[in-house]
C-alpha cells in the first residue's frame, strides 16, 4: 500500500524523473503547459465514443418518441406525448409484462443455483476446476447458437423427449414450445441455463475474497458448513447479491435474444422488447417504439432506485 | 436491447445523413451511359455467378459503365435503414416498407406510368401521382404449391373448387397417406403472408380498395374471411404439422419435395426452388404442382399476378444515365425472369413453363387495380397492427385454431374487425 501512494505516478507528466535529476535548476515550464491538455486528450477518446454511441442515440431516441416517424420518411411530425398516451392506454402492451414474471421467477432459481454451486465449489472439492469450467461454459456460447441448440432440444421427438422416454417418464412430454402453458417455462429455463454461469462466477469471486482465517476461526468455534454459509458467506457477499438482483430484474424485463430466436415472440411468448421491435420494424411505428424503449428505461431506473432504498449499499465489515 | 437496437440505427442515420447530402441533380435521360454504378441486390445466392455474367454482357453493350454489386442478406431491414442516409447504391430493389407516397423522396421517376404501361405490366405497385418509380424485374402468380404424387395417392383427381373441397382433400391425404397434409411454416412466419398474396382469387380486382372502404373486412363472404377461415379450418381439423412452433423453411422445401408434406400456400416464385429441393431429395421434380386458390367465380379460377422486386434509381445517384441503362437492360435483356421461371414484366411475353399447371386448369390471371389512395391500405394495417402481409396476426390465428390461445374464429374475426375500424377512423382524421 505505501508503495503505491509513494510513487510519483500521479504527477509524472509535470516533471519527468530523468529531467528532474539531470537539470534540477531548469524550470520545467513547457512540461507544465503541455500537461494542462494531455489528460483531456486521453479522456477525449473515451468521451467521443461514449457521446457518439450512447448519448447522441439516446437523445435521438427520446426525440423520436415525440414524433410519428415511420423509420423511413424524411419528415418527422412532432406529436407530443401521443405515443406515451397510446402505450399507457393499450392493455396489450402491458400484458407482455406478465411474460416477464416467468423470467423474474427464473432469475431467482438461477441465483439460488449459482449461490449453491459457488458455495460448494469454494470449499475444497474434487475436480473443482473442472466443475467451475462446466458451469461457466454456457455463458461463453453465443446467444444465437444457444437458441438454435435448444430449438432442437425442445422439438417434438427431440433430445428432451428422448431423455424423458429413456428414464421412463415419457408421459411428461409435451410440445415444449407449442404448448402455450409450457412455452414460457421452456424459454425461461433456457435463460437459466445460459446465465447461471455468470452469476456463479460473480458469487465465487466474492466468496473467495473472504479472508480464510474467518473460516478457520469459525471451525475452531465449532461452526458447521451451513453456519459458515449463513454467517460468513452470505454477509460477505451481500453487495454482489444485491447487484445480481438489480441485474436479474432489469434483465427479466428486457429479455430478448432467446425468445426472439426460438419463437419469434409467437404463441404468447412475446416480451416487452420483442413487442417494441415489432412496433418499430413490422408496423413501422418508430415513434411509439421509441417511447416504449424510453418507458422501459424509466421502469428499470425506478426499480433500481427502489431497490437501493430498500437495501442500501453499506460497506460490509466482516472482522 | 431494443433501446440499443433502435439507438444503433439512429446513430448510423445521423452519421450518414451528414455525408449523404451531396446529391447531384443530373437527370436520368440524355447522354451516353458512363461511370460507375453500384447495384444493391437481395440475391446473395446469385451475385457471384449469374450476376457476374450479367455484368459482362452489360459492360459489353455499354463499355463506359462499370457495374459493382452489393449483395445484402437482410435486404429489407438494411436497405430500409440506409434509405434515410442517401447512401443506397445507384440501382436498387425498392424495399416493401416504402409506401407509394414516399417513393418520390427516394427514387428517380422513370417516366409516366400510362406511357410505360404500353410495354410493361405489374406497374401499379410502384407508381405515384402518375409517375413510375420502379420497374419490376419479373412477376409472380399466386396459388398453392402441392406434391402431385401424394395428392394422387390420396385419390384426388380434380382440383378443389371450393374451400370445403380443399379441406376434404386434405382429410383424404391424412387418411390415406403418411404425409402431413398442409405445412404452415408458422415458425419462420413470413410464408404465412402468402395467404394475403392470394387476394383477388375471386376475380375482384378492386379487392384492396374494397377492404379499405370497409369497417369489417372479416365478414362472411369477403375474400379476407374466406382466406383466413380456410387457414383456421386447416389447423383446427389437425391437417397441419403437429408442432407448428418448430418448423423450418429450408426443411419444408425438402419435406414437400420428397412427399413428407403435401401442400403449402406460396407465390409462384417458390416453384423452381421446390423443384430443385425435390431433385436434391432424390424425388421427381415433376411431382411439384401448382394449383389456384380453391374458389371459382362463374366456373373459373382466378389468380392475381403482381410484380416481384422493382428496380429503381437512387435519387442521389451521380450516374443516373448509366443507372437507367441498367434498369432497362435488366428487365428487357438479361433473361433474369426466364431463368427464375417467373412471369416476364413485358406485356406480350409468354407465361413460363412453371405455370403450365395454371394454363392446363385455365386459370385466369388478373392484375389488381391501383387503389385510389395507394398508401391508405398500409396506413390502416400498420395503425391497426394487423400485419396482413406478415406473420404476427396469422400466427395468432393458428394459435387460436389449435387451441393454444383463447377465443374462437368468430371472436378473433370480430376483434380484427374492431381494430380495423378503429384504425380507419384514426387514419382518416
Amino acid at each position: 500500500m505505501t508503495q503505491t501512494t509513494g510513487t510519483p505516478g500521479g504527477i509524472a507528466p509535470t516533471a519527468p524523473p530523468l529531467d528532474a535529476v539531470e537539470a534540477s535548476g531548469k524550470a520545467p515550464r513547457r512540461g507544465i503547459r503541455q500537461s494542462k491538455w494531455t489528460p483531456y486528450f486521453f479522456v477525449a477518446a473515451a468521451l467521443i465514443l461514449l457521446i457518439t454511441f450512447t448519448y447522441v442515440p439516446a437523445a435521438n431516441l427520446i426525440w423520436y418518441s415525440f414524433t410519428d416517424w415511420d423509420g423511413i420518411d424524411k419528415t418527422k411530425d412532432f406529436v407530443g406525448f401521443d405515443s406515451y398516451a397510446e402505450i399507457f392506454t393499450d392493455p396489450e402492451i402491458f400484458r407482455v409484462f406478465f411474460v416477464s414474471l416467468y423470467y423474474i421467477a427464473a432469475s431467482f432459481v438461477q441465483m439460488a443455483l449459482a449461490l449453491y454451486f459457488a458455495t460448494l465449489l469454494s470449499f475444497s472439492t474434487r475436480f473443482r476446476n473442472l466443475f467451475k469450467g462446466i458451469l461457466f461454459f454456457p455463458f461463453l456460447i453465443n446467444g444465437v447458437a444457444i437458441g438454435l441448440m435448444f430449438l432442437y432440444f425442445f422439438q417434438p421427438g427431440g433430445t428432451l423427449d428422448a431423455l424423458l422416454k429413456g428414464v421412463g417418464a415419457g408421459g411428461l412430454t409435451t410440445q415444449w414450445l407449442g404448448n402455450p402453458d409450457a412455452v414460457n417455462v421452456s424459454l425461461a429455463a433456457t435463460s437459466v441455463w445460459r446465465y447461471t454461469g455468470l452469476n456463479f462466477v460473480l458469487f465465487l469471486g466474492a466468496i473467495q475474497s473472504i479472508p480464510s482465517q474467518l473460516y478457520e476461526a469459525a471451525e475452531l468455534d465449532g461452526a458447521n458448513r451451513f453456519q459458515q454459509f449463513r454467517f460468513i458467506i452470505v454477509p460477505g457477499i451481500k453487495r454482489i447479491i444485491s447487484l445480481s438482483f438489480i441485474l436479474a430484474i432489469s434483465g427479466s424485463l428486457a429479455v430478448f435474444e432467446i425468445p426472439f430466436i426460438m419463437t419469434g415472440g409467437a404463441n404468447g411468448s412475446a416480451t416487452f422488447v420483442i413487442e417494441t421491435i415489432q412496433r418499430a420494424f413490422t408496423f413501422r411505428q418508430v415513434g411509439v417504439a421509441s417511447a416504449m424503449a424510453v418507458v422501459l428505461l424509466i421502469i428499470v431506473l425506478v426499480i433500481t432506485f427502489i431497490q437501493r432504498r430498500i437495501a442500501p449499499d453499506k460497506e460490509v465489515e466482516l472482522s | 436491447m431494443a433501446r440499443k437496437h433502435i439507438a444503433g440505427v439512429a446513430v448510423v442515420t445521423v452519421a450518414l445523413a451528414l455525408t449523404g447530402c451531396s446529391a447531384s441533380n443530373n437527370s436520368a435521360s440524355g447522354g451516353e451511359p458512363s461511370g460507375d454504378i453500384t447495384v444493391l441486390t437481395n440475391r446473395t445466392d446469385l451475385v457471384d455467378t449469374t450476376f457476374k455474367d450479367y455484368k459482362k454482357a452489360f459492360e459489353k453493350k455499354y463499355p463506359k459503365v462499370n457495374v459493382k454489386f452489393e449483395a445484402i442478406t437482410d435486404y429489407e431491414g438494411e436497405v430500409t435503414t440506409r434509405l434515410s442516409t442517401g447512401d443506397y447504391g445507384d440501382v436498387l430493389g425498392i424495399p416493401a416498407s416504402v409506401t407509394p407516397s414516399q417513393l418520390p423522396q427516394f427514387f428517380e421517376p422513370l417516366g409516366d406510368t400510362s406511357d410505360m404501361k404500353k410495354k410493361y405490366r405489374f406497374l401499379n405497385d410502384k407508381s405515384y401521382d402518375g409517375k413510375q418509380y420502379g420497374l419490376p424485374t419479373f412477376g409472380n402468380a399466386n396459388g398453392i404449391l402441392y406434391n402431385k404424387r401424394i395428392w394422387k395417392e390420396a385419390g384426388v383427381t380434380d382440383l378443389p373448387k371450393t374451400p370445403d373441397e380443399f379441406i376434404a382433400d386434405l382429410k383424404l391425404i391424412k387418411e390415406k397417406t403418411d404425409a402431413i397434409p398442409y405445412y404452415t411454416n408458422y415458425k419462420d412466419g413470413w410464408p404465412l403472408g402468402s395467404w394475403q398474396g392470394q387476394q383477388g382469387f375471386s376475380g375482384d380486382t378492386g379487392v384492396v380498395t374494397d377492404r379499405d372502404k370497409s369497417d369489417a373486412p372479416w365478414s362472411k363472404g369477403s375474400e379476407q374471411y374466406i382466406t383466413d377461415a380456410l387457414l383456421f379450418d386447416v389447423v383446427k381439423d389437425k391437417l397441419s404439422e403437429d408442432d407448428p412452433t418448430t418448423t423450418a423453411w429450408e426443411g419444408s422445401k425438402a419435406l414437400i419435395g420428397s412427399g413428407k408434406a403435401a401442400t403449402a400456400v406460396l407465390g409462384s416464385w417458390a416453384i423452381s426452388q421446390f423443384q430443385q429441393a425435390a431433385k436434391d431429395a432424390g424425388a421427381d421434380p415433376a411431382d411439384i404442382g401448382y394449383m389456384p386458390f380453391p374458389y371459382q367465380k362463374d366456373g373459373e379460377f382466378h389468380s392475381a399476378i403482381g410484380g416481384d422486386f422493382n428496380n429503381a434509381i437512387n435519387i442521389n445517384s451521380k450516374n443516373k444515365v448509366a443507372a437507367r441503362a441498367w434498369v432497362d437492360w435488366f428487365t428487357n435483356d438479361s433473361g433474369f425472369a426466364q431463368s427464375q421461371g417467373a412471369i416476364p414484366a413485358q406485356v406480350d411475353a409468354p407465361n413460363p413453363s412453371t405455370l403450365q399447371d395454371f394454363t392446363d386448369a385455365k386459370v385466369k390471371l388478373v392484375e389488381l387495380d391501383k387503389a385510389a389512395n395507394p398508401s391508405l391500405d398500409s396506413d390502416i394495417y400498420n395503425k391497426a397492427q394487423i400485419d396482413l402481409f406478415g406473420n404476427v396476426y396469422r400466427q395468432k390465428l393458428v394459435d387460436i385454431a389449435r387451441g393454444a390461445a383463447d377465443g374462437d374464429m368468430n371472436s378473433y374475426f370480430s376483434q380484427l374487425n374492431k381494430e380495423w375500424a378503429d384504425a380507419r377512423t384514426k387514419v382518416k382524421s
